[in-house]
């Protein structure tokens, strides 16, 4: 034991050495049942660990920390933030986490500071069963990858302390992905009363005074390149990645916008969100999916209209502290093997997200469940959420359709463009206009 | 140095009030300027996405004075600033007066004055959240104006404009201009005004010419209370416009929120500049030191 963990904390750290390690341990250890493929003297010691995670409201769920007390036995510590101050946290304070949970593009923005440190791949179990999305970044092999900060793109480094992307696996990958949905506008149907079809009618006058758009300047701005291109005023090359011109054009049309009254307000948290479309100050805006569940379970009407152009999609995963060694770091890629083996994936699902490895949380998922929710099928009985809210009624099918339906229909994914800078500048004077 | 006792003795006293005025030097120094220079040099700096460092430039500060965003905000801001001021002053200097001058117990006095107090029991969050569904397109004020007949359609601009901004900040601070206003008032002496109303001045006179000027001292002290509250605030112009008004604090939130602490340090530096002005000029109207 002792060995292995100043192998360890030497920081020269391979996989050789490791493995050799943990064989001596399992030599010594023989005889000894094994929980989960490590030897029990590290399943005792790990029950004294304490990781701290931190992540956006999306993933940190207690019912997570508590499932991780009671299968893996050690302690998770569970810190909710907007992304705002995740993105800060990652980038400024290393010391107070062991995990991050941040997008993709949040781990564009910060994986240059160093705070966190590469994953190997071979030792995550389902790391083959990862969608197609995280890996090749094609969901199927025929799909086209979308444009913006696509998972693939920056999941991947060179090596263990690899500061750049890789542009294919390489066996160190930066997140491990664990979350990630389909992102469009969400209406109250009851208040429009006709079909909404495409990402231009937030700017439809038919709404004036009553749309809003999120105020978070890097998935704002992708929102409204949506509108833009769909209203045919802009093309873009990138939505993800746009030039100082692409910027200034989708600005000047949003700005037109707003100036004329077009949008009742701007939201920045989820509550936000779900207060303006109950209160019926807002009939179209921005939403994310647990938002417009949170509408719905007031029972208030609200659809996650899916749009002819397509999803702005979005992803999370797991990041690893870069001062993470030893027992702890053991005890980090228990918790994503134990992530990525269902039972988050199947509470997650239950909610209208997606899965990193979905097969594995079809287990933890009634056939029902399973079918409406990644097969698009009618809701043979009511379904409810991990909370036992009644969510959809039998007879219902998913807006979108299935997970082929909605993820193969992603336009652009989250992004960090080279102007970044230009950009935000850009956002605040439309918010200051 | 001279000679002698008494300058022994000086130099004593001399080292003793520094000894008592220490502590007071000591936290100024360690949590006013310490912070204050921080800010001053972190100003200069530059930054990426994910971290700043030392350098010395004027990035920050030419882009922030050459964008039309910065003087936007600023006028919006210092508009706030003054409708907030003028309801203030009317309001507080109208309540300390009703409980100076018309209220004769003293023990009313107290009681009233109290019940001013009642609404900041709470925090000022929920104070201020609370208006929104009160003003919200189906809130309460539409509701009961549609239902008295007053109006057909709710009022759009009761919510999330530059009226909700205006009205949540003169709710806020009301009270710091009441009470200074009102400790001012205490202090004049009755025998002026019964001595006014003698020589045959009207009500108006007696207010015009012996109350406003002798209670400038605490509208003074209100109004800077206000002056700097409101040009620093950046969450209630957040939440009451629905985020489309800025204000100088949320753009100083907002680059904060971007990691962009350099930038956000030098908008810091413009607005402790701005609001010192500000205050500099009240008080060329009133000498406060003399006039406690």
């Amino acid at each position: 034991m002792k060995d292995v963990t100043e192998k360890k904390t030497t920081g020269e750290l391979t996989r050789r050495s490791l493995l050799k390690g943990s064989a001596a341990v399992a030599g010594a250890a023989v005889g000894s049942s094994l929980v989960s493929g490590f030897p029990t003297v590290w399943a005792q010691n790990i029950k004294n660990v304490t990781l701290r995670q931190f992540g956006t409201g999306v993933s940190n769920l207690n019912e997570v920390a508590a499932k991780v007390k009671e299968d893996l036995g050690f302690t998770l510590e569970m810190t909710a933030l907007d992304s705002d101050s995740v993105t800060q946290r990652a980038a400024t304070q290393p010391k107070s986490f062991d995990i991050a949970d941040i997008e993709y593009w949040i781990c564009k923005k910060v994986w240059g500071a160093g705070n966190l440190q590469a994953m190997d791949t071979s030792k995550i179990k389902n790391y083959d069963k990862i969608v197609g999305i995280f890996r090749s970044g094609k969901l199927t092999p025929e799909s086209t990858i979308a444009q913006g900060t696509a998972p693939h793109s920056v999941g991947f480094t060179d090596g263990p302390n690899g500061k750049s992307f890789a542009s294919e696996e390489t066996g160190w990958m930066t997140l491990i992905p664990t979350i990630y949905n389909a992102d469009t506008l969400g209406i109250r149907p009851d208040l429009i009363g006709r079909p909404i079809e495409s990402w231009t009618e937030l700017l439809n006058p038919e709404f004036k005074g009553k749309a809003s758009i999120l105020d978070i300047s890097s998935i704002g701005i992708m929102d409204a390149a949506m509108v833009c291109e769909a209203m045919g005023e802009v093309q873009y090359g990138d939505k993800g990645n746009m030039t100082k011109e692409e910027i200034d054009k989708t600005m000047a049309i949003f700005t037109e916008a707003k100036k004329a009254g077009q949008f009742r307000a701007f939201w920045k948290s989820f509550d936000e969100s779900v207060n303006l479309m109950a209160s019926g100050e807002v009939v179209i805006q921005s939403m994310w999916s647990p938002a417009i569940t949170a509408v719905r379970s007031k029972g208030i009407p609200c659809v996650y209209q899916p749009l002819k152009e397509g999803y702005r999609s979005w992803g999370g995963g797991i990041g690893l502290s870069a001062n993470l060694s030893g027992l702890e770091l053991d005890a980090a890629y228990e918790y994503i093997n134990w992530y990525l083996d269902g039972w988050v994936g199947g509470f997650l699902m239950r909610q209208g997200y997606y899965s990193a490895v979905p097969e594995t949380s079809k287990n933890y998922m009634s056939e029902d469940e399973w079918g409406f929710w990644f097969e698009g099928k009618e809701a043979k009985g009511d379904i409810t959420n991990p909370f036992g809210q009644v969510m959809e009624k039998a007879g219902a099918v998913r807006d979108g359709g299935s997970f082929y339906d909605r993820m193969g229909a992603v336009a652009c994914w989250n992004a960090v463009m080279d102007e970044n800078k230009y950009m935000v500048r850009k956002w605040n004077e439309f918010i200051a206009a | 140095m001279q000679s002698q006792q008494p300058a022994k003795n000086l130099n004593s006293g001399q080292s003793f009030s520094w000894l008592l005025v220490s502590p007071t030097i000591l936290i100024l120094a360690f949590f006013l300027v310490l912070p204050l220079l921080t800010i001053a040099i972190v100003s200069f700096w530059d930054y990426n996405e994910w971290n700043f460092f030392p350098a010395f430039i004027f990035d920050n500060y030419v882009y922030l004075l050459e964008s039309p965003v910065t003087w936007a905000t600023y006028l919006k801001t210092l508009k706030f600033t003054v409708l907030t001021w003028f309801f203030c002053t009317i309001i507080g200097f109208t309540v300390a007066f009703f409980l100076a001058f018309h209220v004769r117990s003293l023990t009313w006095q107290i009681a009233l004055f109290l019940a001013c107090t009642i609404p900041f029991w709470t925090s000022n969050i929920i104070r201020m959240i609370s208006w929104i569904p009160f003003l919200g397109r189906n809130g309460i004020a539409n509701s009961s104006l549609i239902s008295l007949g007053v109006i057909d359609e709710p009022l759009e601009w009761l919510l999330f404009s530059d009226f909700a901004v205006v009205l949540a900040f003169v709710h806020l601070y009301t009270l710091f201009m009441v009470v200074p206003v009102f400790n001012t008032m205490m202090r004049i002496d009755k025998t002026l005004i019964e001595a006014a109303r003698d020589a045959g001045a009207s009500g108006f006179q007696i207010l015009t010419n012996i109350i406003i000027p002798l209670s400038r001292p605490g509208l003074m002290i209100g109004s800077i209370f206000v002056v700097t509250l409101v040009m620093g605030d950046f969450i209630t112009v957040r939440f009451m416009s629905g985020g489309q008004s800025a204000s100088v604090g949320r753009v100083i939130s907002n680059e904060i929120a971007l990691l962009q602490y350099p930038a956000a340090a030098a908008s810091a530096v413009i607005l402790l500049i701005t609001v010192l002005i500000m205050i500099a000029i009240m008080l060329r109207f009133v000498d406060i030191r003399k006039e406690l």
